[in-house]
């Protein structure tokens, strides 16, 4: 086990409650509305907010545990927090703002000052004044601040809220990045769904001071409580596919899923590339039928195995697709008069692909 | 540009003399100012109201007051004046480190409400922010916490410098007025005018003392701002 947590909090009227896992190197999002928790958890991971009972573990070494009395100071735990509002220090510059955490860094290196300058893009930036940044800019100090001080783990509290959607686009390649190339795992707060599809391996489902659900994001996106959370238009299986090659002819690509195969539009993307996809629910048409003369050129077979009422008077449909689910959605008449029940063979068409950036897969964790 | 040659002796005696006891006195106040500051602005104790009353005490009693009080208990046969003089030889009665005492106390409430309002503006999610980049409670205090305080720490200190030019009954109760010792700018203006022809020499110590005080505007100004260039607002 990675990051293993457990607290209990009562802050006036409010009473948190929660325990998850990351079972191995990723990001895992802490996912619910606002005012349910989500920063006060992290604060209790960083070691800011002391909880009532509680256990922290990472990695094998004990950071928290109420009942043993152990607490290891914030400035001891290794652990990095890019927090909401950035919280760079004013009266210095961006240089000195990174080697403020670089200095004091303990334990293994594995990030040097060049690596995260051109990792995040700083080289412009170095010598600026902190007020003279931008917030996009101002959330990439931040990180590689963080990052500088070679965390064991790294603590985002909503680094994107903050901004436009023009800027949050602008940072979020560099996160994906971070994940990517360094493989270092984070714990990711957020309420916005698209931040989470774009990064998290995991997701924690909280609301009101616990948690409802959690679990790997393929699971999960297909969990009923969060489908309540991000709405019915933003249903969807969430698939981690990997480009096949080219598809000759049309200039679209070969994404392998599960047991099937898409084809979509994507950026050059060399065979091999782990991508993620979400098939929205909205956008998959079953048919019990082996599909023919029709424009759609996506389709997935299965096998129905469930047909769920989504509370908003049609049902979805879950088929499987050999080793993965997908959702659909149809309505209540559509499901009586195809007579679509658990086990019967379907055609799933697919409309359209969202793809949602690449997916981590993370063959070797490098570092104790 | 000697003052000597527009200054007469006497009175370059007492600019000198209160540049040095103003300055001491800013001396002896800076690090326990902040340190209070710090206690009634961090602080979680009993008997903090009583510490911030005690410290602004100076501000409601007659100056006359405080000299006496002073007077009682660094006196040569006060609790602290005795012994401070058997231990280590410090005289405070009628020497320039007792002005510099009784201007400091004098002082002191402006310099510690000057500190406390710059800490209270330091946004507190700055030294978290530190303590998750590997710093201690020192290092934070030393790296992020004092460099914020500058401007009020520069306020304070230059408010107690300008308090303490200009203090007058503390002194004089405490420290009486003599001449090279402790006859600064506002006691020597005052003996001036109980002599019988002295008004000349007031009129030239009282403008001695606007000059000084109008410079000393300016200068903290200035230095205010280039300290709010330098936090970046």
């Amino acid at each position: 086990m990675l990051l293993a947590v457990a607290a209990a909090k009562k802050l006036g009227s409010f009473a948190l409650n929660v325990a998850f896992e990351l079972p191995a190197p990723g990001v895992v999002a802490l996912f619910g509305p606002s005012g349910c928790g989500k920063t006060t958890v992290v604060n209790v991971i960083a070691g800011l907010l002391a909880p009532d009972a509680g256990e922290v573990t990472l990695g094998g070494t004990v950071l928290l545990d109420t009942r043993r009395g152990t607490d290891i100071p914030a400035e001891r735990r290794r652990i990095g927090y890019v927090f909401q509002d950035a919280r760079l220090f004013p009266h210095l510059n961006v240089a000195s703002n990174l080697n403020f955490a670089l200095r004091r860094a303990t334990g293994p290196r594995y990030v040097s000052l060049d690596e995260a300058v051109s990792l995040l893009d700083l080289g412009k930036l170095m010598a600026r004044r902190v007020h003279r940044l931008s917030g996009g800019e101002r959330q990439r100090v931040a990180i590689g601040r963080a990052l500088l001080s070679q965390p064991r783990l790294l603590l985002l509290d909503e680094p994107l809220a903050a901004l436009d959607q023009e800027r949050r686009e602008e940072v979020l390649p560099y996160l994906e990045s971070l994940r990517d190339r360094l493989a270092i795992p984070m714990v990711y707060v957020s309420h916005r769904f698209d931040e989470v599809l774009r990064l998290a391996t995991h997701i924690v489902l909280m609301q009101s001071g616990t948690v409802v659900a959690q679990g790997g994001i393929g699971a999960m996106s297909l969990d009923a409580r969060l489908r309540a959370l991000i709405g019915p238009d933003a249903v969807g299986a969430v698939l981690d596919g990997v480009v096949l090659g080219e598809d000759g002819p049309s200039g679209l690509t070969r994404v392998r899923i599960a047991g099937g195969e898409l084809k979509v539009q994507t950026p050059k993307a060399a065979p091999g590339t782990a991508l993620r996809v979400q098939l929205l629910a909205r956008d998959l048409i079953v048919s019990t039928q082996m599909p023919q003369h029709l424009s759609v050129r996506n389709n997935l077979k299965g096998v129905v195995s469930a047909i769920i009422d989504d509370d908003s008077g049609s049902d979805l449909i879950a088929i499987d697709i050999g080793g993965a689910q997908v959702l659909a959605r149809v309505t209540k008449a559509a499901t009586r008069e195809l007579g679509l029940a658990p086990g019967l063979p379907t055609w799933a068409l697919v409309k359209s692909v969202s793809l949602r950036g690449r997916s981590f897969t993370s063959a070797a964790y490098p570092r104790g | 540009m000697d003052p000597s040659t527009w200054l007469s002796a006497g009175e370059s005696e007492a600019l000198r003399l209160s540049l040095s006891v103003a300055l001491r006195s800013v001396a002896f106040s800076l690090a326990p100012a902040i340190l209070v500051a710090w206690l009634l602005t961090r602080g979680r104790f009993l008997g903090r109201s009583l510490l911030d009353a005690a410290v602004h005490l100076p501000l409601v009693l007659p100056p006359v007051a405080v000299g006496y009080v002073l007077l009682v208990l660094f006196g040569t046969r006060g609790v602290f004046g005795a012994r401070l003089e058997r231990w280590f030889g410090i005289e405070l009665i009628f020497t320039r480190n007792g002005a510099a005492l009784a201007t400091a106390v004098m002082s002191f409430p402006l310099m510690v409400r000057a500190i406390r309002i710059s800490l209270d503006n330091i946004d507190r999610g700055l030294e978290d922010a530190a303590r998750t980049l590997g710093a201690g409670p020192l290092d934070r205090f030393a790296a992020i916490t004092l460099p914020l305080m500058l401007p009020g720490l520069l306020a304070g200190a230059i408010t107690a410098f300008f308090a303490a030019l200009g203090e007058f009954g503390a002194v004089i109760t405490f420290v009486s007025n003599i001449p090279g010792e402790t006859r600064t700018l506002p006691l020597a203006l005052y003996s001036a005018l109980q002599e019988p022809g002295g008004e000349v020499a007031a009129a030239r110590l009282a403008i001695l003392s606007v000059i000084l005080g109008l410079g000393g505007l300016l200068v903290s100004e200035w230095f205010a701002q280039r300290v709010r260039r330098m936090l970046g607002r």
